[in-house]
């Protein structure tokens, strides 16, 4: 270990030539080296605690709150273990019958199962138990959110692509999980709002061709609603479905180490770097922080607002359902689905029952909503024929017919979504669900197109935006008058470091432009696989349209007869220098002569 | 791991994207534009005034203390405030007010941390962008021809080349292992389904009770314009809650609930409609055809019935037909009819399978 | 009141509510002699409220309900046998007289135009005509003694598909929908439950006797007192739609601003 195996502060990058230390510089060229602390000494000797701790400390992180959106999950998901460990310390899993004697006067005297019975127990006669439930309800709430917009922020900016696509299919098997996870868990106080969620799954799985009825005795443990499935539901949610969350998120923030964050275009900033805050110690300030905001928050919003009042519902009863019948919003695309597809897709055969109303919008199009998710990367690479690696992030406008699918994808993720909530947009409205129901099943299809087409537009736009600020520079609002007697707005060049973050995407082609015909050595055409030609048509819809980025000779041919967009004096100290490598690689270099 | 992630190990520059030193252009200029690195660095007033920094010292004390005082808070209200206090409060209307103090004290102990320590990193810790340097995710070609090797080695010191009813007793053994936990565990979370979705508890001669209470219905009690829910007698009330176990009860409620109402027999549209009633009284199944949420809510002017869960609409006047939303079957009606004292009983049991639709359903 | 009082255990509000319930039983009985049961016209109208009810009628009513109140479909029913009940409830809430077509007549209890004496004069016209259920007795209406327990439950077997377990209404076919029970008067929400206004059904004493309707009653009025507000802000008690507003909103929000915070670089 000599000093010069410090990580590179950005000072050496830095034009001007400023020196400032870091912290991690100033530490080891001090006069008196510091020595570890005993015990990790000791630790050290037996397990080389310091080698780990040297590669863990110095990770960079970039600052981005966007990057933070995954955090939101994480610690969601942290303060609900806390405080689902505590809730099972009350909560009694079974669905035996009781007569409630509590404090909530309402309901003195209702027969009822013990979970139900018990989760009023936390609530009302347990000190504190209302707030640990809220807590973790709302935490739940907050970790699908939290996994959702982290999922459309990697999307936007094409951070799945290669090296990350395990880890997006990681991220979307732990969505899916996630969302397991709430349906097992808002379930398990068997009050009437969630029974009425249950003996819908119970439909759900019923019909399933063949094995539909099986499926749900042996779910059951019988007829529905039986005395198995809160117990069953329980196990699931406490202990199997964690198991795997907890599991599959350490592996995902184990990629995250190993691939190191990606980061958005800037100056500085490349391919080959990650350029930030070491995590010793600001961002174990930054990010522990952050932990406690968002349980602080939490715990803020859990003390005003309350959540699922399962005393309101009632216990379940199979003779009685409350208007409103909603799950909690992540179930929502599944359950308007159920609302949206018409009765004619039953159909019987061959004297067998086709439940596909249900069906499809539920056991089918669970899995198929992942399994699209899961694919995307693969299908983009195969469409782009893209197989470099990817650290720098693309600004969602640099990758229009991306954006637009993400766009139209989520449009009609949330036609179904708001198709669940057709009754209360009903009333709320003064509508008719009628009506409403119409409208969704057609937005459905429509909306999508309309959605992709405006998208892409948009994105189009800025991106011709981005050119004009570069050729052009700013407007600055300031009018000249000509000796000729004109007039003109003046221009100001944009600096440098503003210029990269536009011009720094790379300019891509259709396949149909980039291969050339693969000839053998007698001159004929190799074959092509079938699927050629629609990998060749995808990936002309895919790059169509794309505006490519300013190009040093196109804006040194903008200045140059920019009569009217005149330039004051338009320093270009870029142009015509030469260049040998990009700034990191030569700060490696420079540190590698030392 | 900690040295080879501080330099670049190989020697040739990892070139992608837009990193890619541009090549030269005859004009002089090149393809594209060079990253300019990072801008210069601007200190922070905490950086360049000791009297900055210091009131920003100040700040992060003042929020670790506040999270003390909220830890305190919580501790106090914890054992102070009655856990039944009740108040109304602005902008929420009546609550708990002890769920208040203790919810109010936690995000104060917790948010003062988060936020005094977030306001140090910013304030007081150094600013100064760090630069990571990145490597392929690809092993070298030495590490992949040593993982070659041993892979090669491996499979030659075990043999399998050689010895293929080793490799395919071992892969047939290792196939069928899981048999044995799979069929246990599958074989036996539940009893098969045998007659039970075809079945009810409708019998002929069972009367007609309202549920919850319990009472028979007289025929002249279901005026024009009201609604019965209904159960099968034995399967309601005190008694039948005393003598059945609280599951039987529930499996009854999800597949016997009946809704009962009397109609004008002059809209009755099917000769089938008005026999299986009486004088226009008629009882349907209230279990959705759809998957199976208490078809519960009768117009009384329109004679729809209407699912809360997916919109489902059956017009009771034809026969309980699907006439919006997603189910496909009409509700099963009950054949009902009147006994010597005037209650109304089941005629028979229900004539199809209630509730949700199954592949083997049309095989009853 | 005792059922409702037992949830506030505050022992100062306890006395205080006992005290108020203790005087107003007394005050109670001292007005209200028991009387027969409602389903039948039982209080006694002199024939110049009829008189005066049937001028209310012809002013206001008939346009729709026609001169004797036979009905002028399709602007308005017959009302001969709806007996007093209806009257006091659909002028009662402000129901009618309709102040515009639509799909069903809204609740308007800041435009009843008419004074209660007005309303009794015109239900007993109505009932005049034929009878029908009349203005339920004030015993069923004291909530003195009634169990909100056995109310709760009858409430979520016959009610809570249409106006939602909190009371707060649901939507039905076509633009229709049950209203919300929150801040209605315990007299009308009788009266519906006798009656069957517009599309609700009725219940009769044989399904919900006298007594079971006086326990839906107190449920109502307790949950419409607070009783299930424990944890705070009930967003408008629609269940998990207020939740998923409020998280996609405030809640998110809220730490998409200390993220932005945490991630811009310090002054």
């Amino acid at each position: 270990m000599t000093t010069s195996r410090v990580p590179q502060g950005a000072d050496d990058l830095r034009s001007d030539g400023a020196t400032t230390t870091t912290a991690d510089q100033s530490a080891a060229t001090g006069a008196d080296r510091p020595a570890l602390p005993p015990p990790i000494v000791w630790s050290d000797e037996r397990v080389g605690t310091a080698k780990g701790m040297r590669f863990l400390l110095k990770k960079v992180f970039p600052d981005h709150w966007s990057f933070l959106l995954g955090e939101v999950a994480m610690y969601s998901m942290v303060i609900c273990l806390i405080t689902g460990t505590f809730l099972t310390f009350w909560f009694i899993p079974s669905m035996g019958h009781v007569t409630y004697d509590g404090s909530y006067v309402p309901l003195k005297g209702v027969g009822m199962s013990e979970a139900y019975a018990s989760t009023l127990d936390i609530s009302f006669d347990i000190k504190g138990g209302l707030l640990i439930r809220q807590l973790h309800h709302w935490a739940a709430l907050l970790f699908i959110v939290g996994i959702a917009l982290h999922v459309a922020r990697v999307f936007f900016t094409g951070a799945f692509r290669k090296p990350r696509e395990i880890n997006w299919v990681i991220g979307s098997v732990l969505s899916l999980l996630a969302i397991i996870e709430g349906f097992a868990g808002y379930s398990l106080p068997d009050d009437l709002l969630s029974g009425t969620g249950i003996r819908a799954m119970a439909g759900f799985m019923q019909s399933a061709p063949v094995i539909g009825s099986y499926m749900t005795f042996f779910v059951f443990g019988g007829p529905f609603p039986g005395e198995m499935i809160i117990p069953r539901l329980y196990i699931a949610h406490v202990l199997l479905i964690p198991a795997l969350l907890v599991g599959l998120f350490t592996a995902h923030i184990v990629l995250v180490a190993v691939h190191k964050h990606t980061q958005y275009p800037g100056p500085g900033r490349t391919n080959n770097n990650v350029v930030g805050f070491p995590l010793m110690p600001v961002y174990m300030a930054k990010a522990g922080g952050f932990f406690f905001i968002v349980f602080g928050i939490t715990a803020l919003i859990s003390a005003l607002v309350t959540i699922n009042p399962v005393w309101v519902y009632g216990p379940y009863d199979p003779t009685q359902v409350t208007a409103g019948s909603q799950p909690d919003f992540y179930m929502w695309f599944s359950d308007g689905a159920l609302r949206l597809l018409p009765g004619w897709l039953e159909f019987t055969l061959f004297g067998f029952t086709f439940g596909m109303n249900i069906f499809l919008g539920s056991l089918l199009l669970l899995p198929l909503v992942w399994i699209l998710l899961s694919l995307y990367p693969f299908l983009e690479a195969w469409v782009t024929g893209d197989k470099r690696e990817h650290h720098i992030l693309d600004r969602p406008r640099n990758a229009p017919v991306r954006t637009a699918i993400g766009a139209a994808a989520i449009s009609m993720y949330l036609v179904l979504a708001l198709a669940t909530v057709n009754d209360i947009l009903a009333i709320k409205l003064g509508l008719s669900i009628n009506d409403i129901t119409v409208t969704f099943r057609a937005a459905f299809f429509l909306l999508p197109v309309i959605v992709f087409y405006i998208v892409k537009r948009l994105c189009i736009s800025l991106q011709r935006a981005d050119r004009d600020r570069v050729l052009h520079g700013t407007e600055t609002g300031r009018i000249v008058r000509t000796p000729e007697g004109e007039f003109y707005e003046v221009h100001e060049p944009l600096d440098p470091y503003t210029r990269w973050t536009l011009v720094q995407h790379d300019p891509m082609l259709p396949l149909s432009q980039r291969e050339q015909d693969e000839v053998d050595e007698h001159g004929v055409r190799r074959p092509r696989p079938v699927t050629h030609g629609l990998r060749r048509a995808l990936s002309d819809f895919y790059f169509r349209d794309q505006v490519q980025p300013v190009t040093p000779a196109e804006l040194a041919a903008a200045q140059s007869h920019g009569e009217h967009d005149a330039l004051e004096s338009a320093p270009t100290p870029q142009l015509g220098e030469p260049v040998s490598a990009v700034p990191g690689e030569r700060a490696a270099l420079r540190n590698r002569e030392d | 791991m900690a040295d080879s992630s501080d330099y670049k190990t190989d020697d040739t520059p990892v070139r992608q994207g837009a990193d890619a030193a541009p090549p030269a252009r005859t004009d002089g200029l090149p393809e594209r534009f060079e990253n300019p690195g990072l801008p210069p660095h601007v200190p922070r007033r905490a950086d360049v005034d000791e009297a900055a920094a210091k009131r920003a010292e100040r700040q992060v004390v003042a929020m670790f203390a506040l999270s003390a005082l909220g830890t305190l808070g919580f501790i106090v209200a914890y054992f102070v405030v009655p856990a039944d206090a009740r108040g109304t409060v602005v902008g929420i209307g009546e609550m708990n007010l002890y769920h208040l103090a203790l919810g109010l004290t936690l995000a104060v102990s917790l948010s003062g941390i988060g936020f005094g320590a977030v306001h140090w990193a910013k304030t007081l810790m150094p600013d100064n962008e760090v630069i990571e340097e990145r490597h392929p995710q690809a092993s070298s070609d030495e590490d992949r021809e040593g993982a070659a090797a041993i892979l090669r080695s491996g499979w030659e010191g075990s043999q399998l080349g050689r010895r293929p009813l080793i490799l395919q007793s071992a892969a047939g053994a290792l196939g069928l292992f899981a048999v044995p936990l799979v069929l246990q565990v599958a074989g036996s979370l539940g009893p098969l389904p045998g007659r039970e979705l075809y079945d009810t508890n409708w019998r002929r001669g069972l009367r007609l009770m309202i549920d919850p209470s319990g009472t028979p219905i007289r025929a002249a009690d279901v005026t024009l314009g009201s609604v019965f829910h209904v159960m099968p007698e034995g399967w309601v009330g005190e008694e039948a809650e005393e003598e059945l176990s609280a599951a039987a009860i529930l499996e009854a409620k999800a597949e016997d609930q009946v809704i009962l109402v009397r109609l004008d027999p002059a809209l009755i549209q099917s000769e089938k409609q008005r026999s299986w009633g009486v004088d226009g009284i008629v009882a349907y199944s209230k279990v959705c055809t759809h998957v199976g949420c208490p078809v519960a809510l009768y117009e009384q002017q329109t004679h729809h019935l209407l699912c809360p869960c997916h919109q489902s609409t059956f017009d009771m006047t034809r026969d309980c037909e699907v006439i919006f939303g997603p189910a496909r079957r009409a509700l099963p009606q009950l054949p009902i009819t009147v006994d010597d004292e005037g209650y109304l009983i089941a005629d028979d049991s229900f004539q199809e399978p209630v509730g949700p639709s199954f592949w083997e359903r049309e095989r009853g | 009141m005792k059922t409702l009082a037992a949830r506030r255990r505050s022992p100062i509000a306890l006395l205080v509510l006992l005290l108020l319930g203790l005087t107003m039983t007394g005050t109670a009985y001292a007005v209200f002699q028991p009387k027969a049961a409602p389903g039948t016209s039982a209080t006694t109208v002199s024939a110049e409220d009829i008189e005066e009810g049937r001028q209310l009628f012809l002013a206001n009513c008939a346009s729709c309900h026609g001169t004797n109140a036979e009905g002028n479909a399709p602007a308005g029913p017959s009302l001969v046998g709806v007996g007093a009940a209806a009257v006091d409830f659909q002028v009662g809430t402000g129901r009618m007289p309709l102040a515009a077509p639509g799909v069903q007549a809204p609740a308007n209890r800041d435009q009843v135009n008419f004074t209660s004496e007005e309303i009794t004069q015109m239900a007993a016209y109505v009932d005049s005509l034929g009878p029908g259920p009349a203005v339920p007795d004030a015993q069923w209406l004291d909530l003195e003694g009634a169990d909100i327990a056995n109310g709760g439950k009858l409430f979520r077997t016959n009610c809570a598909m249409c106006h939602n377990s909190a009371g707060t209404g649901g939507a039905l076919t076509r633009g229709k929908y049950a209203p919300t029970l929150m801040g209605v008067e315990p007299v009308h929400i009788y009266e519906a439950m006798l009656t069957g206004p517009q599309s609700m059904p009725v219940f009769n004493d044989d399904n919900l006797t006298p007594q079971e309707k006086e326990d839906v009653i107190a449920f109502i009025v307790d949950m419409d007192q607070g009783g299930t507000a424990y944890g705070g802000h009930q967003m408008g008690s629609i269940g998990p739609a207020g939740d998923t507003l409020f998280i996609w909103t405030i809640g998110i929000g809220l730490l998409i601003a200390a993220a932005v915070w945490l991630g811009r670089k310090a002054a």
